[in-house]
């Protein structure tokens, strides 16, 4: 039994799946021992619950508004005055913009070694087997912790997540921050869906063979009937199709969606870093010779202005009729 | 402007991963320097150029990390450190304190690195290092400037952007379009032949009982390939209809 300490983290009032796929796998860890979760910024009291249900046994809310934006300095001080206090056996967080920064951080302040974008947890002779793909997922590796307690930070989309029957704890925290460093003056949301892309079920991706900006419209309505974002290749975001927000690759961001629709992407190596750990990938591409069709699970060869809509249609049918 | 460049040598992206005895093959590989390090490399010699001052480039890494230090020179860095970490058990952990113990004896103002290396990818190394030093760090930035005493950086937060002020000395680890990387010079390959490199083993660092990484790795493996995919065939029509009737019977993904 390990007494796992967890970061949730929430967007816009929500809490994000992979919060929830990290308590799954702070279940597997703690063994039956106790699960206590983070929550911080104002909104945290509202889905304190919905942490129970999910297997938190004690959720510390600290609800400061300096909280509300994730700060280095604001959340490192604030859990690490939590990590003190609980003297953790594990530690989780997700693998998202805000664990990548605070994490490390977290681990060097305590001397404590980290494991960095896992996506699974076993417990194998009592000790907590992390897996993670290394060369872009071209490989993997299985890592532990041999020196201090395991710490490591769970991807998105890779840990099935399950419900427990807990009755939740709720503690009031209160921090007194300071010497913040930095300031941010300015979120600007570039993001137009509500669907975030690294956590998206189902990505229907483009590139070149978009051809213009324009182009991607049939894609988002694609996106829009199966409750999916949109993404795309380097070459569509060097050709100015779209912003290099959506992109996805060696250089861009890392999917590993349920469903993966690539409309005309060639399929280079660099794309195929972002993507290939998918579970269904479906290429549609003029040109049969695509390498993208080695790594499709289905492949239509077609262009993908006759293809996509026709598939908007069909699916807009399946999905009614179920 | 004193700027620090931490830099890792890794593969070629295009290189196929080998596995000998279970571990990666390194034989016949072809490196290069961290894409994401290039726009740090890149970063530092622009605020040297903008502001003046010197672009010293670090890396702890193998012997052969000699050449990603000689690109980087021959980019425009004024000078290089190699850290030897041959034949020792390191990890984030590891290469954050030597690092922070090589910096700790020189002035900065401010540490630039990638945001994350292509080949173990795990980003830990530059806001575990900016703990070291106990300085401020940002991370994914996507553009830069400093006026006087303090920065204003854009940050991308998932494809979100954040504007953030901070004063020096910071760390920051560098994204996809902060700038574009120049390509060495010939001039400049010349030149950087004349460029000190520094060496530095462990034990002129003092540290060797403290570097011991944290955590090892058990086991290294390939997926289990799937089957080679289907192409339908037929009317565009019908592959559509088949392709649908395909990702719920089969596929189970709608």
């Amino acid at each position: 039994m390990r007494k796992v300490l967890v970061l949730i983290e929430a967007k816009e009032g929500k809490v994000r799946g992979v919060s929830l796929e990290v308590l799954t796998a702070a279940q597997r860890i703690a063994g039956g021992g106790e699960i206590i979760a983070v929550a911080m910024g104002s909104d945290a009291t509202h889905y304190a619950h919905l942490l129970g249900i999910h297997g938190a046994n004690k959720v510390y809310i600290v609800s400061n508004e300096e909280l509300d934006v994730y700060t280095t300095d604001a959340y490192a001080q604030v859990f690490g005055q939590i990590l003190d206090q609980v003297a953790p056996e594990a530690i989780l967080m997700p693998h998202s913009a805000m664990g990548k920064d605070l994490a490390p951080r977290i681990a060097a302040r305590f001397g404590l070694g980290l494991v960095s974008d896992v996506i699974d947890v076993q417990i194998e002779n009592e000790e907590v087997i992390f897996t993670r793909p290394i060369y872009s997922g071209k490989a993997f590796e299985k890592k532990k912790v041999v020196s201090g307690i395991p710490f490591a930070t769970v991807r998105p989309n890779n840990i099935q997540v399950k419900e427990y029957k807990a009755t939740v704890e709720i503690v009031r925290f209160y921090s007194e921050m300071k010497d913040l460093r930095t300031i941010v003056k300015e979120v600007v949301r570039k993001t137009t869906t509500g669907v975030d892309l690294s956590e998206a079920k189902v990505v229907i991706s483009g590139g070149r063979g978009v051809k213009s900006s324009e182009g991607f419209k049939p894609l988002q309505e694609l996106a829009n009937v199966l409750g999916g974002a949109v993404g795309a290749s380097r070459g569509a975001c060097d050709a100015d199709f779209c912003d290099y927000s959506l992109q996805i690759g060696q250089t861009g961001k890392v999917v590993t969606p349920d469903l993966y629709i690539a409309c005309g992407i060639s399929g280079a190596i660099q794309h195929l870093a972002g993507m290939s750990n998918s579970k269904v990938v479906i290429a549609i591409n003029k040109d049969p010779e695509a390498p993208i069709f080695q790594i499709a699970d289905y492949g239509i060869v077609g262009d993908l202005f006759e293809v996509v809509p026709l598939l908007t249609e069909e699916l807009k049918k399946v999905l009614v009729n179920s | 402007m004193n700027i620090l460049v931490l830099v890792k040598q890794s593969f070629d992206t295009e290189e196929k991963i080998v596995l000998q005895d279970g571990v990666i093959s390194e034989e016949g590989v072809n490196f290069i320097i961290n894409p994401y390090d290039e726009y740090a490399i890149e970063e530092g010699i622009k605020l040297r150029e903008e502001h003046g001052g010197e672009v010293t480039v670090i890396t702890v890494g193998p012997e052969h990390s000699e050449n990603a230090l000689r690109t980087a020179l021959a980019m425009g860095a004024d000078k290089a450190v190699l850290v030897d970490s041959e034949d020792l058990n390191f990890d984030e952990y590891s290469t954050a304190k030597i690092l922070a113990a090589v910096i700790k004896e020189r002035e900065f103002d401010i540490i630039l690195g990638g945001n994350v290396a292509v080949d173990y990818a795990s980003g830990q190394v530059g806001p575990r290092l900016a703990e070291e030093l106990d300085i401020p760090q940002v991370t994914a930035i996507t553009k830069l400037d400093i006026n006087g005493s303090e920065a204003i950086i854009e940050r991308d937060v998932e494809g979100d952007k954040e504007v953030i002020q901070v004063a020096l000395p910071v760390l920051l680890t560098t994204q996809q379009g902060l700038n574009e990387p120049r390509y060495p010079s010939l001039p400049g390959i010349m030149k950087a032949k004349k460029k000190p490199i520094e060496r530095l083993e462990l034990s002129d660092l003092d540290i060797e009982h403290d570097v011991e990484g944290k955590t090892v790795v058990t086991e290294t493996f390939f997926s289990q390939k799937k089957g080679a995919g289907r192409i339908l065939n037929g009317d565009i029509k019908d592959q559509v209809s088949e392709l649908t009737a395909l990702l719920r019977s089969e596929a189970k993904v709608i």
